[in-house]
């Protein structure tokens, strides 16, 4: 489209203007980590590392960091082998209620997070079950099966089967072909379904407040815990800023899968 | 596809267990179905849709108060309903609540649309990559660290009053507007992606067809690209909308005192232990957001998650 000089500068400015409200924020973040005031007001009073060094040795921080990997990792595994299952049954088989799939494993992401916490908590509190780890695994694997299913998904409509036939053709059995031909073709789709799920679980709060136990802290819930003690500002304003830095991992990686092979879907 | 299974008898040696299975599974498709419909299915239907269901029924009980003890009393009533819907003060929240979301939607769309189209039609490809990388970055910053950065933007010695201070400005401190202005920087990226997407299906040539049928730039943004980009918003809107209406932590960070229709059904949780208050207070969110995607269905926005 052909755009007057002014017109362009206009766009440019409002882009440039908005990735600046969008990154000053977190650069506040980053350089207050190394403000030496206890009240840590703006402009910094000076330069300091003691409260990185102080947050490194934190026992709660390191602690709720901990639990919140453990949670992650065994959610991602249950949302890998699930997503997977419910991906393949949709693409691969025709059968009554296919079209409801995307829709029932969306509904734990599209509904908002204290509506899920609320109906795992009824569900738990009406069976008896005690709140903990397990709980909070299970409330984050439900939102995170969607993203597996729709990487998942994905893939296997773009590839077919035709490979598959092949194989099956020059005699592999159904475990042969599953295990040298479909699974390498998805192993792009499965990391990259496996980062979101590990990051989607990694930042939840709202279904972890309503399904985690009085004695256990991920590090959101340690964070939020924390956010309002005077005393602690400095060591969340470590654990913030090393939030931001950390940000850019799966950024990386995900940047690197793409490249490879197409990319991946939220 | 035909096989010649190796199982056939004559052949030397029997195949292990799990080649039999296999090859028993590739006769049995529905079996197969069946056994990839098993875990998923459960999982979601009888625990998700069971706890919702659950949920569903708690709202219609009653946490009697009036003892010493709080006993939960299981004969289904509307009470809680009645409740919710006749006291001034949900009412207020009710509102504040979905005219935050209101704004929300606005300002994020206003702030979507020139970055948005910068990218998909006036950078060059490489910086249009660049550009979409720097957009979707922050979406894997931790959410409550962008709400807790916006509490150091807008605390009293914060960022904003410091860089207004020389020209006699001051930032809204901690309320509604606070609240408005963290739910809008947190879910800016859910808007700019789809209309993003949108932009880019819109192929250049309308554009130039516009442009020589002699329409300007801003007629042909009006008559041609709005339109066409309309499902793409609204898609947006979804997400800026249905995220806001369940939100209690970032007003918790940066409202001061000002509550949200989520901190209504969070307090009754966790203060009060009132899960059936609670519950109740849960149908509400859920189905504005049905109502509201029963509203832009029309439109094709669902389409365009």
């Amino acid at each position: 489209m052909s755009l007057s000089a002014r017109a362009r500068l206009l766009l440019r400015l409002a882009t440039f203007g908005g990735l600046a409200v969008i990154y000053v924020p977190l650069l506040v973040v980053l350089v207050n980590s190394f403000n030496p005031s206890k009240t840590f007001g703006w402009p910094p009073s000076g330069f300091t590392t003691q409260w990185w060094s102080r947050a490194a040795s934190n026992p709660g921080a390191r602690e709720a960091l901990l639990t919140s990997v453990e949670i992650a990792l065994a959610a991602t595994a249950l949302a890998l082998v699930l997503g997977s299952m419910a991906a393949f049954a949709v693409a691969r088989y025709r059968w009554f209620g296919r079209e409801t799939v995307s829709f029932l494993v969306v509904l734990p992401i599209a509904l908002p997070g204290i509506v899920t916490g609320i109906a795992l908590n009824s569900a738990f509190s009406a069976g008896g079950v005690a709140l903990g780890f397990l709980t909070v695994v299970v409330g984050h694997a439900t939102f995170c099966i969607v993203v597996v299913y729709n990487n998942v998904l994905a893939r296997l409509r773009r590839t077919g089967t035709t490979l598959e036939e092949a194989s099956a053709d020059l005699g592999a059995s159904t475990l042969q072909t599953f295990l040298h031909v479909t699974f390498p073709q998805l192993r792009g789709a499965l990391l990259a379904g496996g980062l979101l799920a590990f990051a989607l679980s990694f930042d939840e709060i709202v279904v972890t407040q309503f399904t985690i136990s009085a004695g256990l802290q991920t590090l959101p819930i340690w964070i939020f815990a924390n956010l309002f003690r005077p005393n602690q500002a400095p060591v969340v304003n470590v654990v913030a800023a090393a939030l931001v830095v950390a940000s850019v991992i799966p950024v990386y990686l995900a940047n690197r899968l793409s490249e490879g092979n197409g990319g991946g879907r939220i | 596809m035909t096989t010649s299974t190796p199982t056939a008898e004559g052949l030397p040696g029997r195949p292990s267990a799990a080649v039999r299975a296999s090859s028993f599974l590739h006769r049995h498709p529905r079996l197969r179905l069946a056994g990839l419909l098993s875990a998923p299915m459960l999982w979601l239907v009888v625990a998700y849709l069971g706890s919702l269901a659950v949920m569903f029924v708690t709202a219609f009980w009653r946490l009697d108060t009036g003892g010493f003890v709080a006993v939960l009393d299981r004969t289904p009533s509307l009470q809680n309903f009645t409740e919710l819907l006749t006291e001034d003060v949900y009412r207020r929240v009710a509102l504040r609540t979905l005219g935050i979301a209101a704004v929300v939607t606005v300002v994020d769309t206003l702030v979507a649309l020139p970055m948005a189209f910068y990218m998909a039609k006036v950078a060059s490809p490489r910086t249009r990559k660049v550009l979409v990388a720097l957009v979707l970055t922050p979406l894997w910053a931790s959410y409550l660290v962008k709400a807790y950065a916006w509490r150091t933007m807008l605390a009293e010695d914060g960022v904003v009053n410091w860089a207004l201070g020389p020209v006699g400005g001051r930032g809204p401190g901690f309320g509604v507007a606070a609240t408005a202005i963290t739910l809008g920087y947190l879910w800016l990226p859910y808007m700019i992606l789809p209309v993003f997407a949108g932009l880019e299906r819109i192929p250049d040539s309308l554009l130039e067809a516009s442009g020589d049928l002699g329409g300007t730039a801003g007629r042909t943004f009006r008559s041609v690209v709005l339109p066409l980009l309309f499902p793409s918003i609204v898609a947006g809107s979804i997400f800026t909308f249905s995220l806001t209406l369940g939100d209690y932590i970032a007003v918790k960070i940066v409202g001061g005192s000002t509550q949200m229709f989520a901190n209504v059904i969070y307090d009754n949780i966790g203060v009060a232990g009132n899960l059936p208050f609670a519950a109740a207070a849960a149908v509400f969110p859920v189905v504005a957001i049905l109502l509201y995607l029963a509203l832009v269905r029309r439109t094709g926005a669902l389409d365009n998650l």
